[in-house]
């Protein structure tokens, strides 16, 4: 059993951080995500030597995390949607560049300075790509300030495993409320770094570099189809999900993150009712979990997709069932966040009296 | 190279240390330079990678090339780089010196990258005193897109979106970088020089591995700022681009150091 506290999301983000063994953290304030950075200030570096910047920008943030990974060092960023928005450019650089690192998006809501209460808004920019470019960021979606510890540690995983930058989405609330978890031990800071990593040329050994442009076409093509077959292989082995009472279910409910647990008290409330409904609940976003949509469509009468935000992953949802059956949208935007029974409303009303 | 090889093949008599005056250094990789002819590139990536063999930290260095023409400096300097996006160059550097404060890291700029779209990161790179060398090629122009107007750019210099002169009324003036970050108290080191002479070329090398000697110490952030020419967008022969250098840049970008650390 790991250390037991009860911790506010950020703040076990952070300190998840630091038990991870990250060498760096470069990050600029913006709520609901501040306290990660003010959290690491405290002693974040006299407790393993990790280093701890607040950068004047999060476009100078997002570059400071591509030269120091580019070092294979353990790093990472957080910030929030308009904070998330400027590291674009640099997340297509380390995509293409294939440098491991993590970044958190503690979503608010938007468009523009919008709110900063918790949103899901920003689904499409963090599964769909985000910058320029064809590429992809693994996402992973906690639900709980738990897997804000969990998902710290998983995501150096994969980066490290697929050279492949690594984003959790969460939002404001699970960023903001204080809930009970468990740590996982100290782990070292890395001593050894990979091959291609730039330390300074290695005697009798070819110098590295760390580059994005291949200005031949020909060239250019050859990275694209690598990047494709990574993100492929990525589909086919990184898949997670969460999956309740698919068994006897004539419907499903399916959301993410925050969403989902707002999902889970819907489905109870439901079948207190007397409805057999199930619930799908994606934990990767990237890659999302096509199939086990694919396999439910053929068995139910309807999905009700859940969202904080006006209907983005609900694409990915049909594009998984493709057409087998009905899948309908019911959510809350700009901040707002849909309530158990307004979900069991909008349920009955779309499947059970067919007001569509 | 390839001549010397010719040379060591029919005349191996006089290819002795004794007699050698001039090669390559060790530390620049055999391709020939893209940059056009009589271009400054060229002539500080050689003076750079000469001190970097020198002082024989080509194990130890990292450095950064951000876009522009010379974002192709890693095909030609010997050493670790990272290819970096226009005007992040001294975040990039910051990212890479942090975490291997034991190494020597520089990035190598030109104006429109460390003056326009790069100047916040500049700025506050200096001002953190990030113990890196910046590397700035400042020759009033655009090259890689072609010819459009820097921030760096002359009153009155035609560039293509300058067609009838740089009008600072409403284009703004020429910003001189140096001179701005230098009062700055986490600059140690801060130089204005140029390649279009021998002589000249000897003193940028100078100030080159002066920079590098203030990094090993910890002094702070160091910018060598190399005023120097581009005779494709300047529309001239090299020549003509020299004599420019001479008459007009170095009217208004003095030559000269405009800090240097204090003597303990």
């Amino acid at each position: 059993m790991g250390e037991i506290k009860l911790m506010k999301g950020n703040e076990a983000l952070a300190e998840a951080m630091i038990r991870a063994g990250c060498d760096a953290y470069f990050g600029y304030p913006i709520t609901p995500q501040s306290e990660v950075l003010e959290y690491l200030s405290k002693d974040a570096t006299q407790r393993t030597g990790m280093v701890v910047l607040q950068a004047e920008s999060e476009v100078a943030a997002i570059n400071m995390i591509y030269g120091a990974a580019a070092c294979g060092r353990r790093v990472m960023t957080t910030s929030s949607s308009p904070g998330i928005s400027l590291m674009q450019e640099g997340l297509s650089y380390i995509a293409s560049a294939e440098l491991p690192c993590v970044l958190t998006n503690v979503v608010r809501g938007g468009p523009g300075l919008g709110t900063i209460q918790p949103s899901q808004a920003d689904y499409f920019q963090a599964v769909k790509g985000g910058g320029h470019g064809d590429y992809r960021l693994i996402v992973l979606a906690p639900s709980s300030v738990q897997e804000m510890v969990d998902f710290v540690r998983l995501s150096f995983d994969l980066a490290e495993k697929y050279r492949n930058p690594v984003m959790i989405l969460a939002d404001g609330a699970i960023g903001q409320m204080m809930e009970k978890v468990e740590l996982f031990d100290q782990m070292p800071r890395k001593t050894e770094f990979p091959d291609w990593a730039t330390t300074g040329k290695p005697k009798d050994k070819e110098r590295r570099y760390i580059t994005s442009l291949h200005i031949q076409p020909e060239k250019m093509e050859e990275i694209n189809k690598h990047l494709q077959a990574k993100y492929k292989q990525i589909e086919k082995d990184e898949v997670r999900y969460e999956a309740f009472n698919l068994d006897d279910a004539e419907y499903i409910l399916t959301g993410y993150g925050l969403g989902a647990r707002i999902c889970r008290k819907a489905m109870d409330i439901l079948r207190e009712k007397g409805y057999k409904v199930g619930l799908i609940r994606p934990i990767t976003l990237f890659p999302f979990p096509k199939k086990v949509y694919k396999e439910v469509a053929d068995k139910v009468k309807g999905i009700l997709d859940v969202e904080m935000n006006s209907g983005q992953m609900v694409e990915d949802v049909k594009l998984s069932v493709c057409g087998k059956t009905r899948v309908e949208y019911y959510g809350r935007m700009g901040g707002m966040i849909p309530s158990p029974e307004e979900i069991v409303e909008n349920f009955e009303k779309l499947f059970i009296k067919g007001e569509a | 190279m390839s001549n010397n090889i010719e040379t060591a093949k029919f005349r191996p008599e006089i290819c002795t240390d004794e007699n050698l005056v001039y090669r390559k250094p060790s530390t620049l990789l055999p391709e020939p330079f893209h940059y056009c002819p009589g271009c400054g590139h060229s002539t500080v990536h050689k003076i750079f990678m000469e001190v970097v063999e020198e002082m024989g930290i080509e194990n130890e260095i990292i450095g950064v090339a951000p876009v522009g023409c010379s974002v192709f400096a890693y095909h030609y300097m010997g050493v670790d780089m990272q290819q970096a996006a226009h005007g992040r160059a001294c975040a990039v550097a910051t990212g890479i010196k942090r975490v291997q404060p034991d190494k020597y890291v520089f990035s190598y700029q030109g104006d429109g990258d460390l003056a326009a779209i790069g100047t916040g990161e500049t700025i506050h790179a200096a001002n953190r005193g990030e113990n890196i060398l910046v590397i700035f090629i400042n020759n009033g122009i655009y090259g890689m897109t072609s010819g459009q107007m820097a921030p760096t750019t002359l009153e009155g210099m035609v560039s293509t979106t300058s067609p009838h002169g740089r009008d600072v009324k409403t284009q703004g003036y020429p910003l001189k970088m140096s001179e701005f970050i230098a009062p700055l108290p986490g600059v140690a080191y801060v130089t204005r020089q140029s390649v279009h002479k021998p002589a000249n070329v000897r003193k940028a090398k100078k100030a080159l591995r002066q920079a590098l000697e203030y990094q090993k110490q910890g002094l702070g952030f160091c910018l060598v700022e190399i005023v120097t020419n581009c005779p494709s967008n300047w529309r001239m022969t090299p020549a003509q681009a020299n004599q420019y250098i001479e008459e007009k840049m170095l009217a208004f970008y003095k030559l000269g150091d405009i800090k240097v650390p204090e003597v303990k």
